[in-house]
């Protein structure tokens, strides 16, 4: 259960184990907030083979605490892959067929540039004197990736979460570049609600006298309690109230009665206390308020006159939405109107929502609905792109 | 949202309407049968709206462009003339506001295409006349309180609906209890009693 300790993720963030590409000074990132990033690096992974037309590649968008590693067992948790239940030899995204791409976002912690990575300027990790990254920034930087791979156009896009933000990015951006976009569970702006949750974890990260400015670095420490509160917090918005007294209801935790004191006597106060522990194993704190703003600041419609519709007038992209009727963080709403909108600008789409209690997280765990609606999309716009099965 | 699912002789009929390589949206495609008859036959840009989330869900899996949502609330969603044809196939008498959505038909579509089935239907007009209650028959299923046909019209009602909207028919089909063609040069009043459904080719 103990993952490996503080240490790791910083080393993950210099030195993935994993392929990196590293940008020189000659290839800078623009970033939104106004500057340039150099240089910088991605880590990737890849599964499968680039056929000679380069035209089966797959990008898959990891989401807010993910990383690239999608269908391998991941070096730090020693767990599989976050997606592997989807991909993979002989699964739905079938990586005997696809060849499928997964980065590390800028801004994250397992070895493209961000907070933790080694600022070459000082030596020292970057801390809060990288700036604030953007959905778009990443999306700028999976480009520079792809290019690299000498792809022109990428078959599929996909994600869940701010993983689906990438996706919806990607198409607006790119529309010549993402042949078909399939964006579950997200939005295309970063509700209210949604932001105050995220400020209430920031808030728990900084409250937390170990995190230093954010130069915990320095000091040798890491604002653990208070990252593991933000990470309580934010676990209960990714399931739903259903299923969380499905699993735990009112059960106590190894003892018959109240202890009349403030242990966690409740299952699903342990829980939250190991899904806080294990995660300040896995990811750094600086890294956790850089990937929380930059849903903050996702507002596709904001980018585009306030008319969602623009950010996809004359696309050629086909896009399949997915929305799960529990999620209280994404609700089938949010992607509502993104089928409006793409319905407005006269685009192919599908739009599947599942029925299920798991809540935000359900586009993670073996949903057969999700599965039969991906294989679906994926196989039609397959025989479209003149992918032989 | 394809109310009577059991009935659609029409399909053959709507589908010999469209021409290869169209642009179509099909408003309540049901289990997406059209749609991938004219995808197969036809090679069209077929696209669905229905009401039903399984059969979007089936659709989707089947790799038809379909999405959920509500003739009387979704279809102003859509731009002017995105499509060559809009088709809404055994719908019209279960939305809530059939000419507001025959006139977004007639907006979003170059041309509509629209199959009812005929209350004016000798059968019909016999099953009130004798019983003295909503008719119930083998092609109308429901009971008068459950059913989700809460517009039945007539050919002849429906004629008249055209030319409120300033609908042009370009052509119109009756068809029989067992989904044959009604001769072409037969009187509205004709249809009106021997139809059981009516497709009708419209536009504006």
């Amino acid at each position: 259960m103990a993952a490996p300790r503080a240490g790791k993720t910083n080393n993950e963030a210099d030195q993935p184990s994993s392929p990196v590409l590293r940008f020189g000074p000659d290839k800078p990132l623009k970033l939104d907030a106004g500057t340039l990033l150099s240089p910088f690096q991605i880590a990737y992974q890849t599964y499968g083979t680039l056929n000679d037309a380069r035209s089966n590649a797959i990008l898959v968008c990891h989401a807010l605490t993910g990383d690239q590693h999608v269908a391998n067992t991941n070096p730090v948790t020693g767990k599989p892959g976050w997606w592997e239940v989807l991909i993979g030899p002989g699964r739905i995204i079938d990586t005997d067929r696809f060849f499928v791409i997964c980065s590390n976002v800028i801004g994250g912690c397992l070895g493209s540039t961000g907070p933790a990575s080694t600022n070459p300027a000082t030596g020292k990790p970057y801390g809060l004197d990288l700036p604030v990254i953007t959905i778009r920034d990443m999306v700028r930087a999976q480009k520079m990736l792809i290019d690299h791979f000498g792809i022109e156009k990428l078959f599929c896009v996909l994600g869940g979460s701010m993983g689906g933000m990438q996706v919806l990015e990607w198409a607006s951006s790119y529309p010549e570049q993402v042949f078909s976009a399939l964006p579950i569970a997200t939005g295309a702006r970063h509700s209210s609600q949604n932001i105050a949750f995220h400020e209430v974890g920031r808030q728990a990260v900084m409250a937390d006298p170990e995190w230093h400015g954010g130069k915990y670095f320095d000091y040798g420490k890491r604002p653990e309690k208070g990252l593991a509160v933000a990470r309580m917090a934010a676990h209960i918005t990714y399931l739903s109230e259903a299923a969380l007294h499905r699993k735990f209801g009112r059960n106590l935790q190894d003892r018959e009665t109240l202890t009349f004191g403030f242990d966690a006597d409740f299952q699903i106060e342990s829980y939250l206390r190991h899904q806080g522990m294990t995660f300040v194993d896995r990811f750094d704190a600086n890294s956790y308020l850089y990937m929380t703003r930059s849903m903050d600041y996702f507002d596709l419609a904001a980018d585009h006159g306030g008319r969602l519709a623009d950010a996809f007038a004359g696309t050629k992209t086909r896009f399949c939405l997915v929305s799960f009727t529990s999620d209280w963080l994404f609700p089938t709403e949010e992607s509502r109107s993104i089928v409006h909108a793409l319905n407005a600008a006269g685009a192919s789409v599908s739009f599947v929502e599942i029925e299920t209690d798991r809540g935000h997280d359900a586009f993670l765990l073996d949903e057969p609905e999700l599965f039969a609606a991906i294989n679906g999309f994926i196989g039609s716009a397959a025989r479209a792109r003149g992918l032989t099965s | 949202m394809s109310v009577n699912g059991s009935q659609r002789v029409d399909l053959e009929v709507v589908a010999n309407l469209i021409p290869p390589r169209s642009r179509v949206l099909d408003v309540g495609s049901g289990d997406g049968s059209l749609l991938e008859l004219l995808q197969d036959t036809k090679q069209v840009d077929g696209r669905g709206l229905e009401l039903s989330q399984r059969g979007v869900n089936e659709c989707v899996a089947r790799g038809l462009s379909v999405i959920q949502g509500d003739a009387d609330k979704d279809l102003e969603f859509y731009p002017d003339k995105g499509f060559d044809f809009v088709v809404l196939s055994q719908t019209l008498q279960a939305t809530r506001n059939p000419k507001l959505v025959l006139d977004e038909l007639l907006r979003i579509g170059d041309r509509a295409i629209v199959s009812f089935p005929n209350f004016g239907h000798w059968r019909v007009r016999l099953s009130l006349f004798v019983n003295g209650r909503m008719p119930v028959t083998k092609d109308l299923p429901y009971s008068w309180y459950d059913t989700p046909n809460i517009h039945f019209c007539t050919i002849r009602d429906f004629v008249n609906l055209c030319e409120e909207l300033g609908a042009t028919v370009e052509k119109a089909t009756a068809l029989d209890g067992n989904g044959q063609k009604i001769g072409l040069s037969m009187p509205w009043w004709f249809w009106n009693f021997f139809g059981q459904q009516a497709v009708f080719l419209l536009k504006r």
